[in-house]
């Protein structure tokens, strides 16, 4: 197991390594047509005195090398510079954010779960059934639906018609997490709902051709020979093979979510680190973007380190095996 | 979206309308094998509907499978609409409906909800939103189309070197591919256009950039199956060079996962550009792009809910038509299976 910890730790240094080097050069003078002072500092006006003392602190005077280790030293310090509009560190501002979008990403995946792996279930237990067909179609609809859409459409619908239709009885919060009139849980729901629409479409399908696959396999002819329930075929023998792939989706999805956070965040003002990246596009505040980027980055990746590590414990043959994707 | 009777009638010329739309008149043989038209090497008689299972080769062979696949006709149709209606607004739609940039600053001429003057209605600044709905569909044809080319371009040139010379050239790039996929597709071109300043060109430049390790991948594996096949030794024996291998006998043969690929990516390209404007990333005001224009309905959701259904549902539709063409071209093009 420790063999298989180090193996992996070691083989995500590369990505590391390569994924800061990506974002320094996009930063570094010459390589691109940005003015890699304007990156570090904002679009406001600077004295030539604050721009002498930028060049000097960040070593953009010195060749790229030496920037590059400069760079990854005050990574490894944490520092991601200062936004300007706040004046306060960047990394201290998502730290403050940073609970409110894994809060969010774990609501979307319980949602993922539960809808994605019944619907799936359903419809390879009765293919062909209506409810198949249904979830065929709204599966190939929701891949192809743009989030912020679907966020703004059921924001209209839950939360301005039906708070008309209703005379202002029954609606659900659109904005923010918290208010007088409802429930902090209550202002999750309709985000979670739009965070998780693509995953748990992507969840129903791999769950039913899963699931249809073992159903078709020896094993469950002979446990219906044997007179055992459809039931306890279904949920003992079937379910147990067809969930591995899902339970690998859903893992790499993790990640995803907290990427996919930023336009969900947006259209539902949720206080997260995606909605402080677009609030900074807005006002220009380049330290507070990149180092958003990068530290999603960064999460993205621990978690699929985590992820990785946990199938390692439930399943000896990635341990001992030697691919470890 | 249009009845079965249309399926079948327009199934003839979609290709060549993909091509260059001009040739549209030309098109008299109504044969539905139009799209040997580009591929001039095949030979295939212009009788209609001939279901020979010999003599067929794979592209006419495909093309008579994904005719009778009705989503991906249907989605097919559904583009070639898209682009006709938009490439022919400049006729009808300036004129009778109005110019997507033009102001009416008149009082009370903004936010009109949809009447017989304005279909959709109008937005914040009195345009009519029928037109920028129209027009929208240029920017994001266009960044689909540019942006899923310069992934294929980037792409096919980094999976051959790494598919056929194989060794340090292939770790290195395969390597380099792992490093753009760690990066969450949204949030890197965010990264990029932060250096670059947002604006129409670079969105697509952007998306671009991003797309190539997954073609490469595609293309690297295909090459290395193909690779195997004893007609590559006897190229190679016969003194081939590596270009001629590579563009001669390689790439035609390992070019089909790329066509399915591609097609599926246009969709995600037009989505990630409606992602990136609607976060004021992409496509800058006042051109009619359809993410801009639901970030502009987004604060006026309560007093004007038209302005945000006819962009978002056109998205929606356009990226479906794409989906399902590179699904139903997965499905025709898919030798292996075929048998």
């Amino acid at each position: 197991m420790l063999k298989y910890l180090i193996r992996r730790v070691l083989q995500m240094i590369p990505v590391f390594l390569g994924v800061t080097m990506l974002l320094f050069i996009l930063r570094a003078p010459g390589v691109l047509p940005g003015d890699p002072v304007r990156m570090i500092t904002g679009e406001r006006a600077i004295s030539d005195t604050l721009r002498a003392q930028i060049v000097e602190e960040y070593g953009l005077d010195r060749p790229l090398p030496e920037q590059y280790v400069l760079y990854l030293g005050n990574l490894a310090k944490g520092d991601l510079g200062d936004s300007f509009q706040k004046s306060r560190p960047v990394v201290d501002i998502l730290a403050d954010k940073f609970p409110n979008t894994v809060k969010l990403a774990l609501a979307a995946i319980v949602i993922e779960v539960i809808i994605g792996i019944s619907a799936g279930i359903i419809s390879a237990v009765k293919q062909y059934s209506l409810a198949d067909v249904l979830t065929t179609l709204s599966t190939s609809i929701l891949v192809a639906i743009p989030v912020f859409w679907l966020g703004m459409m059921l924001q209209l619908f839950f939360g301005i018609l039906l708070k008309r239709w209703t005379g202002d009885t029954i609606y659900l919060p659109i904005s923010g997490m918290t208010s007088n009139r409802f429930p902090d849980w209550a202002h999750m729901i309709l985000p979670a709902i739009t965070l998780a629409s693509v995953s748990t479409a992507y969840v129903a399908r791999i769950m039913r051709s899963q699931m249809l696959e073992a159903l078709g396999q020896d094993y469950i002819r002979t446990a219906e020979a044997k007179g055992l329930s459809r039931r306890a075929v279904i949920w003992r023998h079937a379910m147990k093979n067809a969930m591995i792939p899902v339970v690998t989706f859903i893992g790499i999805d993790l990640g995803a979510m907290m990427a996919g956070a930023i336009l969900t965040e947006t259209i539902f003002n949720w206080p997260g680190v995606g909605y402080e990246i677009f609030v900074a596009i807005g006002q220009r505040d380049w330290p507070v973007v990149m180092g958003g980027v990068i530290f999603i980055v960064f999460a993205v990746m621990i978690v699929n380190l985590l992820v990785d590590l946990s199938y390692a414990v439930l399943d000896p043959r990635i341990r001992y095996g030697g691919a470890a994707e | 979206m249009s009845d079965r009777d249309d399926l079948h009638h327009d199934a003839h010329n979609p290709h060549t309308h993909d091509e260059s739309p001009v040739d549209h008149g030309e098109l008299r043989d109504a044969a539905g094998h139009s799209i040997k038209d580009q591929s001039r090497s095949l030979p295939i008689p212009p009788t209609d509907d001939i279901i020979t299972d010999g003599g067929r080769t794979l592209w006419g062979d495909a093309w008579y499978r994904l005719r009778k696949n009705k989503l991906a006709i249907a989605g097919l149709i559904w583009v070639i609409f898209v682009i006709l209606v938009t490439l022919s607004a400049d006729l009808w739609v300036k004129p009778y409906f109005g110019d997507p940039l033009a102001m009416d600053t008149t009082l009370g001429a903004n936010l009109q909800p949809p009447s017989a003057e304005h279909i959709m209605g109008t937005d914040k600044l009195g345009r009519d939103v029928f037109a920028r709905v129209v027009y929208g569909a240029r920017i994001s044809l266009t960044v689909g189309v540019i942006a899923v080319a310069i992934s294929v371009a980037i792409g096919l040139i980094m999976g051959a070197l790494s598919g056929y010379f194989g060794g340090f050239m292939d770790t290195l790039i395969m390597r380099g591919a792992d490093v753009f996929l760690a990066f969450p597709y949204v949030l890197f071109a965010i990264a990029l256009i932060a250096v670059l300043g947002p604006s129409y060109r670079n969105v697509f430049i952007a998306i671009g950039i991003l797309g190539w390790p997954s073609i490469a991948r595609v293309f690297r594996s295909s090459i290395l199956s193909v690779k195997e096949n004893e007609y590559i030794d006897a190229a190679k024996a016969m003194g081939a060079g590596h270009m001629r291998m590579i563009f001669r006998h390689i790439m035609p043969n390992a070019v089909a996962p790329i066509i399915v690929y591609g097609t599926m990516s246009i969709g995600g390209a037009i989505i990630t550009e409606a992602a990136l404007s609607f976060l004021g990333m992409g496509v800058q005001p006042p051109t009619p792009s359809w993410g801009l224009m639901l970030s502009d309905a987004r604060p006026l959701m309560v007093r004007a809910p038209w302005l945000m259904l006819w962009p978002g549902f056109a998205i929606l539709t356009t990226v479906l038509a794409f989906v399902l063409m590179g699904d139903g071209l997965r499905d025709a093009l898919d030798v292996k299976m075929k048998d």
